[in-house]
This record gives C-alpha cells, sequence and structure tokens, in this order.
C-alpha cells in the first residue's frame, strides 16, 4: 500500500516574519514585508522597493556560532528555516560530537540563485584584483548551490538524501513534491524539503533589465506586490527561506508530531517551450496538463478544492493564470474556489516562493483561516471577468479548507503542482 | 607563554567555536582531533601565520603540522 505523506515540521524566514510565530501572525493581518531599499535606489533600479527578512538578535548569534565568518544570505536563511523546522518537528539537534548520522532522515533544498552576493562581494573581486590569498576556505561553503543542505546535514547529522535541486520560481514547490515521491516510495521516513534565495542586486538586476519588476510603487513599498490589481506593473523581488519537514504518517504519528497537513499528489512538468511557451513565458497547455496531473494523482475531485495558492505574481500573466485555473479545474464562475497570492505580502521569493507558499497553505489548512490577499482592491478587469471579487479574500477568513491546490510557474517553461488536504488518521 | 606561542593561540582562536576546548590546553594538542578545527580551515591558519611571519609554508609542511607545538616549531625554524 501506498505510503500517506505528512507535513510534520515548518521553519520559515520572510520578509514579514523572521520565524514560524510571526509569519502566521502577519499573513493573518495581511501585514505586507516589502519595504524600500536604499542599495537599488543608489544603483539606478527602476524597482527600488524588496522583501528583505529582518533578522532577530537570537538568530544572527546562532550564525555566529556556526563559525563562518559572513553569511551569504540564502546559506542563513536556510539555515535558520531548516533547524526550525526540524525543532518545530519535535526532533532533537543532536550533539555536534555525536557518532552516528540518521539512515532515515534525508534534505532536499534548492535555490534559484544560491550565493550570487559573495560571488559579487568577495570572489569576482579577490580573483579580479589577483588578491588570491583573500578567498579563505569559508567561501566554497558560501556559493555552491549545496551548500545550506550540506551544511544542515551537519548540524541536524541526516544520513539519507542529501540534495541541492535548482528550477528558476518552481524550485520550491519541486523540492516538496521530489521529496514527497523519495517519502511515497519507502526511500526514506523523513525528508526537509524547501528553498531559500538571498536579497542581492546582482540577480535582481536580471529582472530589473528586463522591465518585469514593479517600477510605479517606490514611494508606497507596502503597496507595491499587487497581484491580480489592476494597476499590477511587475513583481517585486524578495528573499528567505522556507522548510518543510516531509515524513511518513506512521513515523509522524508514533512520534506524536504535530501534523499539519497531508500531501495528496504532485506534478512537475515543462510546456518544452511550444504552444506560446518561451524561456521567460509559459506553454499554456503545459500548465494545464500539470494541473490536471497532479488533480489526478491526488484522487481530490475539483469541486472539493477549497483554496488555491496561485503562483500570482503581479504580471500580466496573473489574469491568464486565474482562466488556466478555471480550465484545468473544470470549474465555472460560481464553482470556483477561493483563490489567493501569499506574494501580495511577501514578495516574490523566487527559488523560496514555492516552499513558503506551501508552508503558508498548511498554516491555513491546520489553523482554520485563509490569509488575505492584499492590494487587489482594483481588481483586474481581466481576472474580474472571470471570477467573481468574493472569490480573492481581502482580510483574514475564519475558514478551514479541506484541499488545497498549490502551483509554481518557472523561467525555463517549468511547472509544479501539488494538493495538499486535512489529515485524517 | 613566549610571544609565538601567543600568536598562534590567538590565530588559532578565531577558528575554535567552543572556548571550552582550551580548557586543558597544552602544546601538543592536536588542531582538529583536540581543538576540534574544521579541517577545511586549516589552510586558512596556515595563510594568517604566513601573513604574521611573512613566511612560505609548503604543502608538505603543512601536512607535517598536525599539532600546536608543530606549528611553533615549524615558525621558530623558519623565522630564526
Amino acid at each position: 500500500m501506498k505510503r500517506r505523506v505528512v507535513i510534520s515540521g515548518m521553519g520559515v524566514v520572510a520578509p514579514n516574519g523572521s520565524n514560524l510565530d510571526s509569519f502566521t501572525q502577519s499573513i493573518r493581518e495581511g501585514k505586507s514585508g516589502i519595504r524600500k531599499i536604499p542599495e537599488l535606489e543608489e544603483k539606478g533600479f527602476r524597482c527600488q522597493v524588496g522583501g528583505v527578512p529582518r533578522l532577530e538578535q537570537e538568530q544572527i548569534e546562532y550564525l555566529a556560532s556556526l563559525g563562518l565568518d559572513e553569511h551569504s544570505a540564502y546559506l542563513s536563511y536556510a539555515l535558520l528555516a531548516g533547524k526550525d523546522a526540524w525543532l518545530d518537528g519535535g526532533l532533537p539537534v543532536p550533539d555536534p560530537e555525536s557518532g552516528e548520522s540518521d539512515p532515515q532522515s534525508g534534505i532536499i533544498l534548492g535555490t534559484g540563485f544560491a550565493g550570487i552576493d559573495l560571488t559579487g562581494n568577495r570572489l569576482v573581486p579577490a580573483v579580479d584584483s589577483g588578491q588570491l590569498r583573500k578567498i579563505r576556505s569559508d567561501l566554497v561553503e558560501q556559493v555552491m548551490l549545496n551548500a545550506p543542505a550540506a551544511l544542515l546535514t551537519r548540524i541536524l547529522a541526516l544520513g539519507n538524501i542529501s540534495f541541492c535541486n535548482s528550477n528558476a520560481c518552481a524550485t520550491g514547490t519541486d523540492a516538496i513534491i521530489m521529496a514527497y515521491e523519495y517519502v511515497t516510495s519507502g526511500k526514506a521516513a523523513r525528508i526537509l524539503a524547501g528553498g531559500a534565495d538571498g536579497a542581492s542586486p546582482y540577480y535582481w538586476a536580471l529582472f530589473d533589465s528586463m522591465r518585469i519588476l514593479a517600477p510605479n510603487h517606490n514611494h508606497e513599498p507596502e503597496r507595491a506586490s499587487r497581484p491580480m490589481s489592476a494597476t499590477a506593473c511587475g513583481f517585486v523581488p524578495a528573499a528567505g527561506a522556507a522548510m518543510l519537514m516531509i515524513e511518513d504518517a506512521e513515523t509522524a504519528l508514533k512520534r506524536g508530531a504535530k501534523i499539519y497537513a497531508e500531501i495528496l499528489g504532485g506534478s512537475m512538468n515543462t510546456g518544452g517551450q511550444r504552444q506560446g511557451g518561451s524561456m521567460t513565458a509559459a506553454n499554456p497547455h503545459g500548465i494545464e496538463s500539470c494541473i490536471r496531473a497532479a488533480m489526478k494523482a491526488s484522487g481530490v475531485k475539483p469541486g472539493d478544492i477549497d483554496l488555491i495558492s496561485g503562483h500570482l505574481t503581479a504580471t500580466k500573466a496573473d489574469a491568464s493564470e486565474v482562466a488556466l485555473w478555471m480550465k484545468s479545474l473544470d470549474l465555472d464562475r460560481k464553482s470556483f474556489p477561493y483563490i489567493q497570492s501569499l506574494k501580495s505580502m511577501t514578495g516574490h521569493l523566487l527559488g523560496a516562493s514555492g516552499a513558503i507558499e506551501t508552508l503558508a497553505a498548511a498554516l491555513q489548512m491546520s489553523g482554520g483561516f485563509i490569509h488575505p490577499s492584499i492590494n487587489c482592491e482594483d481588481l483586474h478587469p481581466s481576472v474580474a471577468e472571470i471570477i467573481p471579487r468574493e472569490s480573492i479574500p481581502a482580510t483574514c477568513l475564519s475558514y478551514s479548507p479541506r484541499h488545497m491546490i498549490k502551483a509554481s510557474f518557472g523561467f525555463g517553461d517549468v511547472n509544479a503542482c501539488l494538493v495538499l488536504g486535512q489529515f485524517k488518521a | 607563554m613566549d610571544s609565538i606561542e601567543k600568536t598562534v593561540i590567538d590565530i588559532l582562536k578565531k577558528y575554535t567555536l567552543n572556548p571550552s576546548v582550551w580548557d586543558q590546553y597544552n602544546a601538543s594538542f592536536n588542531l582538529t582531533k583536540d581543538l576540534k578545527i574544521n579541517s577545511a580551515r586549516v589552510v586558512d591558519i596556515i595563510l594568517d601565520i604566513e601573513d604574521a611571519y611573512d613566511i612560505s609554508i609548503s604543502n608538505a609542511e603543512i601536512e607535517q603540522t598536525r599539532s600546536v607545538g608543530q606549528m611553533i616549531a615549524l615558525i621558530e625554524k623558519k623565522t630564526s
């Protein structure tokens, strides 16, 4: 019999909350984490706002105790979120001197852009100026893509898979789906899965120069991330990490772990850059196939989906995404469930976006609420043509979604979709 | 304590995460086993020593330097 797989621990470092408690409070209250970033203004970015986590003093001290001189941002966020997810899952952090690693526990931790901040600040200047002695051994642990996963295996004594995936904005959702499939197949009892990306002008510039970041709200940062709004003008770049413990339901129950939600099915695909798809645009047929495959794998009927956590970044793709949800779920205007965009509060966490949005989904399922989507008071007419405005809660609702569906779409025409359900033993 | 030993200890302390490893210190202490220094950091320690004494240490010499005492002896030899 196929193993059941649950989310049994979570940790997050977000622009609007540096830990799980403060993040939960922020998303209930509709609190934005978007702020003015002076460095972006100095460098002449069109978009001068972003979502950057503010770490607590104890988090900064914890990172210092690990002995890395200067952490790249994605590594810091990933280490904190990974450790928090492990502790939230009720598992102890082993003694650093303990003898053996745990062959039943692994990690899949993805990133879109890894340590590009320290690559730009330390590595490139040292090499270009011929000062190779300035490159110290900690730098490789800061910039290699699998560094956060590898450091967490050491801290938590993990002995199963240790892996870093990268798939643009689908990265975080992919990591969770891969962990789910790994645990379902019996290869591991539990896998910490999620994603992390840091804040750096060195890669935010890529998007700013493509003119897909929001340039019109530099004077009002909290209103800058506007998914589904008539005045949406691009996404707001953001940084952070989210890690989820993806565990065999049986071992989670045996341990008495808190269970947030059950993962019922997932799907990953690409549109192959055909039928309107390109490196930067999605093939709509690819998205539809991905959503349909995830639904089929889950065995959930479209009418039983109570809430959609969209990709919804605040670009012109929002309306076509909403239309694709309608089509792929075989629903109509009357039967359409609630839909939300976490990015309205956090901005777009890129390689971590799918992980933090799945984490928010699990929080809502276990906490019995639906968080607001802010900044779409002026609903885009193309969205309003498809769904009623009541489908997009503007304030926090007390409501327990039975099933949720979450999708992420990334550059490269890649898609990932997963279905969650309330867990009943 | 002579000044080379003090300088070496000051450099090593930047790379020891847990201050209590110094409690029972003696010069025969091994860098990785006793001081629990990440083995990847040994090369950083060598770079710091090269800079502090304006000397050059070869890979073969690094491989033969496992304890604090051996490190002090190497510096004494190179600077005498």
